[in-house]
């Protein structure tokens, strides 16, 4: 028997091929809103573990690092390596800021961290680590930056040593690791201006300045200009010591929080993208309404457009089911080069989005059933239209 | 041998005081081999009989037989066949005023889809189309797009559409209409053949004035009923 789909479809192959392509931009864009969402999950889940840590050590009664202020003492990580199961620790600092680049303003985010313990960057794809105490940063090849670049933060210079890849924050900024040291004055210093006034307005508080106390205004000024505060202590776990068993301990003793890996991606991804997955998932779904109303006019124009070859088959005999059938296939097939082509233009465009667009091969496979499901849901319209033709229509009179 | 044999065929639209009698106790009988004119102004009960006879429509009372077996009697119900699809792919065919042949099929699957709708292989429903293209002298275009024969090609095509499953009758509606008389007259002379050479009934609707004597016989239709008449039955070379 005569494929009468294949047959049509060859016939205007142009006009099924163009609005096939047409769907298809149309479900590159699900598939990219799909993939956007998976890499935000991605990049939390990759900033969790690129960081070599298995506990979070944040500000007790916070969420911290990433979903709240988080603020510690930096001598902290002293007694949790007295802990048992604690194998090592690192101060991490984190701050979100423009980042200056040939004077261009450049949005990273600035992590302090301290060469050889957990927090520094994974791995390097180019240069070489830090070395030097100061002024040294490895950057996250995301941000554009080239070994040697020279990017301001705050008063200072620092010269790019190394490139690293995957190693964004959880809103997408690519990461900028920084001595610890550089990244707490970055953090909590002041400018010049307000250091002069401050001290000014010490000078004059006369609770601080007691002549019968000599030397307490210059501690107190002193501290006013030193920090010594982290955002957050990572601790790698020792071997054969369970996460939660350690955390417990720290939680017990030491009046801070402790989270686990996996309370810490619970806390990225369930609290922290969720707001922006929802929004995401009411944007898929609207555009699943709109492709799915996009096909079903389509396929019903495609349908009218050939209202009397459809009467003529259905007075010379040929049943409902192979009409019906016809147009089925037709609405799956354009389904399927909309598909291709939407699955071809979103890999294509993926690399060019400014945050990382993650497209799964699981959710290719959901895509196509879905783009599937919804041409044959929408050639219900069509075809009910088809089988309402009146046969004698073709007679006319 | 009678093809198609009516009697009493009565259609009726609506009902009560709003209905209208289309067709009012039709009474027709017309051989195997035979052409037929069926002749009325507009709004006469033509395009209801021959939707009646193309079973597209349910006549309201009445008996049609087709090639000697009952098709539809309202004494036992109205149609014998429920599968109308079937009765009018298998023992129906048609030819309209413009071809309406299926323009994503080439000329010979326009011909080759009924048989394959009936079942037949594609290998003989292709055998069978090519041999009724060389009967109408259309097979130098059997691989030709529909679109790019010429008004009397597609016609040609349309016929060999309507023999395609060797039907009793085929019914013809105003089959000539939009060619000039030379082309009619060369149509007729084909329906003349065909009928002949296959043995179907040919029932041809027509306005066309320079066919109508062609026909042996004619069927007027006035009001829902019919007259029959003797024609004149000229050939091509007797009306040139």
């Amino acid at each position: 028997m005569i494929s009468l789909a294949g047959r049509d479809i060859l016939h205007s192959w142009g006009k099924y091929l163009f609005t096939g392509v047409g769907l298809g931009l149309l479900i590159g864009v699900t598939l990219s809103m799909a993939g956007i969402y998976r890499g935000m999950v991605d990049d939390a889940r990759a900033l969790l573990k690129n960081s070599g840590a298995d506990l979070w050590v944040v500000q007790k009664d916070t969420l911290g690092p990433y979903a709240e202020p988080s603020s510690l003492h930096d001598d902290l990580y002293r007694s949790l390596q007295g802990m048992p199961g604690v194998a090592e620790t690192g101060n991490v600092t984190y701050l979100t800021m423009q980042a200056q680049r040939q004077g261009q303003d450049v949005r990273v985010m600035v992590v302090g961290f301290e060469p050889g313990h957990p927090g520094e960057p994974a791995h390097l794809v180019a240069g070489r680590p830090v070395t030097r105490a100061h002024y040294e940063a490895v950057a996250d090849i995301k941000a554009g930056f080239s070994l040697n670049d020279r990017v301001k933060i705050r008063r200072h210079d620092y010269q790019v040593v190394g490139l690293t890849q995957r190693m964004v924050s959880s809103s997408g900024d690519p990461m900028l690791f920084i001595p610890l040291k550089d990244a707490q004055e970055a953090q909590f210093l002041k400018d010049n201006d307000a250091i002069v006034n401050d001290r000014a307005r010490t000078t004059a508080n006369p609770a601080l300045n007691r002549p019968g106390i000599p030397g307490l205004l210059d501690a107190i000024i002193s501290s006013q200009s030193t920090n010594h505060s982290v955002n957050a202590v990572l601790v790698r776990v020792a071997k054969d010591w369970e996460s939660e068993q350690v955390a417990q301990g720290i939680r017990r003793w030491k009046h801070v929080q402790a989270y686990t890996l996996v309370q810490m991606e619970e806390i990225l991804v369930a609290k922290l993208i969720a707001t922006s997955a929802r929004q995401i998932a009411m944007f898929l779904v609207i555009l699943a309404i709109v492709s799915a109303a996009i096909v079903s006019f389509i396929i019903y124009t495609m349908t009218l457009g050939k209202i009397r070859e459809i009467a003529v088959l259905k007075l010379i005999g040929t049943r409902d089911r192979s009409i019906a059938s016809m147009i089925l296939q037709e609405a799956l097939g354009l389904g399927l080069v909309g598909f291709v082509v939407g699955k071809s233009a979103a890999t294509l465009w993926a690399p060019y989005f400014p945050k990382f667009v993650l497209l799964e091969t699981g959710d290719t496979v959901r895509g196509f059933f879905a783009v599937m499901l919804i041409c044959a849901i929408a050639s219900i319209v069509a075809i009910r239209a088809a089988l309402r033709v009146d046969p004698a229509t073709a007679i006319g009179g | 041998m009678t093809a198609i044999r009516i009697e009493g065929l009565t259609k009726r639209y609506g009902s009560g005081d709003t209905a209208v009698d289309a067709l009012k106790g039709v009474d027709m009988s017309i051989a195997a081999g035979e052409v037929v004119g069926l002749i009325g102004p507009s709004g006469s009960g033509k395009s209801t009989l021959l939707k009646c006879l193309g079973a597209v429509t349910e006549p309201t009372a009445g008996r049609m037989t087709l090639g000697g077996e009952t098709i539809f009697d309202s004494g036992q119900g109205g149609w014998i066949s429920k599968d109308l699809h079937a009765l009018r792919r298998d023992r129906i065919g048609f030819v309209f005023q413009a071809p309406y042949l299926i323009p994503f099929l080439d000329v010979t699957d326009n011909v080759a889809l009924l048989p394959m709708l009936a079942g037949k292989s594609n290998n003989q429903s292709r055998l069978r189309a090519m041999e009724l293209l060389r009967a109408l002298d259309v097979a130098h275009r059997a691989k030709a797009s529909v679109v790019q024969l010429s008004g009397g090609e597609q016609q040609r095509v349309a016929i060999a559409r309507a023999l395609a499953n060797q039907p009793p009758v085929i019914l013809a509606d105003e089959p000539t209409a939009p060619l000039d008389s030379e082309r009619a007259l060369i149509v007729m002379t084909i329906l003349g053949q065909m009928a002949s050479q296959y043995q179907t009934a040919i029932i041809v609707v027509t306005h066309d004035e320079k066919i109508i004597p062609t026909f042996r016989r004619i069927y007027h239709i006035r009001d829902g009923i019919t007259y029959e008449e003797q024609g004149e039955g000229r050939t091509l070379q007797g009306l040139s």
